[in-house]
């Protein structure tokens, strides 16, 4: 009799936790869900509409199929691709090398390294845009440094020429994040037992072996959720295209989601067609993501 | 031995490279805040005299106290939310977890995918329907609840013993008390890891405000920058100031809690 009775206040008591478990995590649930998925959910149907802040009506897959006719919103998908493809890899490479530099228990000055590397992240996007771009202006730092060289006689108008504008905004871009990701490498690293790393050596393994062998594979679930979240960020990539070079010279470095800004907000709001070719960076990151998700599953 | 002592060489070469770039550009921009613009542009690499006069000059062309004292409330009051908020959740998903709760974080998790631009339209139509234009509500509400926090103080909490909760319960504490006594001081570095990275993302948010707050005594320090920048002429030694400026409490508060925000990811990747 008395065990059913405790096992009833047990299922109860189990049933309050339960109920308690949901009431904590509520508050955080209901607001993604109105400030994310229901935008979202809005943002496709405002994709299929037309005209005017508003004065919106349906016109089927116009703002779809106008996307791929419009000249600079195909630049902007094929800069934000440029950038993707080759800024990610090589800023992944680096902050995994110098993540299993740092991580070597006989290196001195650890912590100085650790901090100046990671310093560039500490720093607004805003902040950092223009000062690359105060340093590559015509009479900027780099310029004035090459001048005294005696390489240039004039200043050079690194940002008004296209090739030289999207490798300065790669450069930044790598200068920025590479810290960022190295502190998610040095703390998969961290849970590696360096014991590992120490027999690698007395089997007289190479570092480029231990790299590619023993960090590399051992550190994969954190490789994967770096390029998930870079991937991710280089789709939505703005701040850099609009006050490093303001999208120029003539949208030669202008982003996705500088152009979607521009068409929402900069001229006459063209919501429906802005939220068309938002929707298409949505498409885009799942896309990638799943992707990436699926090829980090298999080498396991 | 020469060998590995050849290659340790390196490494430190490497290492010393990559840090002198890593810290130039800052450096530079501490610099050009003390130089005149002229010097500025030819190149100087010494601290200058002008520091008081870009001051000077920088408080009278824009309303800096202000864009501070907004960036300021702005991100403490956002940073405040999104810790209690989501590190609830993180806690609930966790130590009370079950199917439903599994399921209703994995579809969360789907929220990581959304990109900005894509929601800043109908959230824009939103806040603007509700007269909401403008005000500090609208700047934050739409990043409080992040899943990546979520997941952050879920992984957290799953290194939190149960014995500890079982102990409380017995000793007749109801479960926000736990949590609220218990959880939250256990977890300070996943705390103080969490707030370094909501802070610096609230301080440093751009495109957001500059979509939602249309009146100049709103405006943030990001936005003062780049309105800066505006003109055709550039003062380097008043931008960079302004630069320095905003890029101050940002890396103050990485300084301060640099330490923790290494523990704090670490237990986050685990």
């Amino acid at each position: 009799m008395s065990q059913t009775k405790s096992q009833k206040r047990k299922m109860s008591l189990e049933k309050k936790h339960n109920l308690t478990g949901w009431a904590f995590l509520t508050p955080a649930t209901l607001m993604i869900a109105v400030m994310s998925f229901w935008p979202m959910v809005q943002a496709f149907i405002l994709s299929f509409q037309t005209g005017t802040a508003n004065k919106l009506k349906f016109d089927g897959f116009s703002n779809y199929t106008r996307m791929f006719k419009d000249s600079v919103f195909m630049q902007s998908l094929g800069n934000t691709f440029l950038y993707l493809i080759i800024q990610v890899p090589i800023m992944l490479i680096l902050a995994l090398i110098l993540a299993s530099m740092l991580n070597n228990k006989n290196l001195r000055c650890k912590g100085l390294f650790r901090t100046a590397i990671f310093l560039p992240c500490a720093t607004s996007l805003v902040s950092y845009a223009i000062i690359f771009r105060s340093l590559f202006g015509v009479d900027g730092f780099i310029n004035s440094v090459l001048i005294k060289l005696g390489i240039l006689h004039t200043g050079y108008n690194f940002l008004g020429h296209a090739t030289s504008a999207k490798i300065i905004i790669i450069i930044a871009l790598v200068w920025r994040w590479t810290g960022y990701n190295m502190v998610f490498y040095l703390s998969g690293l961290q849970n590696i037992e360096y014991s590992v790393y120490e027999a690698a050596k007395i089997d007289g393994a190479s570092p480029m072996q231990t790299f590619f062998k023993i960090t590399v594979p051992l550190l994969k679930p954190t490789i994967l959720l770096t390029a998930v979240m870079s991937t991710n960020g280089t789709l939505q990539l703005f701040d850099e295209s609009l006050n490093l070079t303001r999208g120029g010279p003539s949208n030669a470095t202008i982003t996705m989601s500088h152009y979607i800004y521009n068409q929402s907000f900069k001229y006459v709001p063209k919501f429906g067609y802005a939220s068309a070719m938002s929707f298409l960076i949505f498409i885009l990151v799942a896309i990638l993501a799943f992707i990436q998700m699926k090829v980090g599953d298999k080498r396991d | 031995m020469t060998k590995t002592k050849r290659a340790n060489a390196l490494m430190y070469v490497v290492l010393i490279i990559v840090s002198v770039i890593s810290v130039f550009p800052l450096y530079w921009m501490v610099i050009s805040a003390t130089n005149k613009s002229v010097d500025v542009s030819r190149g100087t690499m010494l601290p200058g005299t002008a520091f008081l006069d870009n001051f000077k000059s920088l408080f009278q062309l824009q309303p800096v106290q202000s864009a501070m004292i907004n960036s300021f409330k702005y991100a403490i009051i956002l940073t405040v939310c999104a810790l209690v908020i989501c590190s609830l959740a993180g806690y609930g998903f966790e130590i009370y977890h079950d199917k439903g709760k599994d399921m209703v974080m994995s579809i969360l998790l789907l929220a990581m995918m959304v990109p900005f631009v894509a929601t800043m339209i109908p959230l824009f139509r939103m806040f603007s329907s509700a007269k909401l234009l403008d005000s500090t509500i609208a700047v934050i509400f739409p990043t409080i609840s992040t899943p990546f926090l979520i997941m952050m103080f879920r992984q957290s909490a799953r290194s939190f013993p149960h014995d500890i909760i079982e102990a409380a319960r017995i000793d007749g504490l109801n479960e926000i008390q736990i949590f609220f006594r218990m959880f939250i001081p256990t977890m300070r570095s996943t705390y103080a890891a969490a707030m370094t990275i909501t802070f610096m993302n609230a301080w440093n948010n751009y495109l957001w405000p500059k979509v939602i707050i249309q009146s100049d005594a709103n405006i943030t320090m990001p936005m003062l920058v780049a309105n800066l920048t505006e003109g055709y002429v550039t003062d380097y030694g008043v931008l960079m100031l302004a630069v320095l400026l905003c890029s101050l409490p940002t890396v103050i508060i990485f300084f301060l809690l640099q330490k923790s925000f290494a523990e704090g990811i670490t237990g986050a990747v685990k």
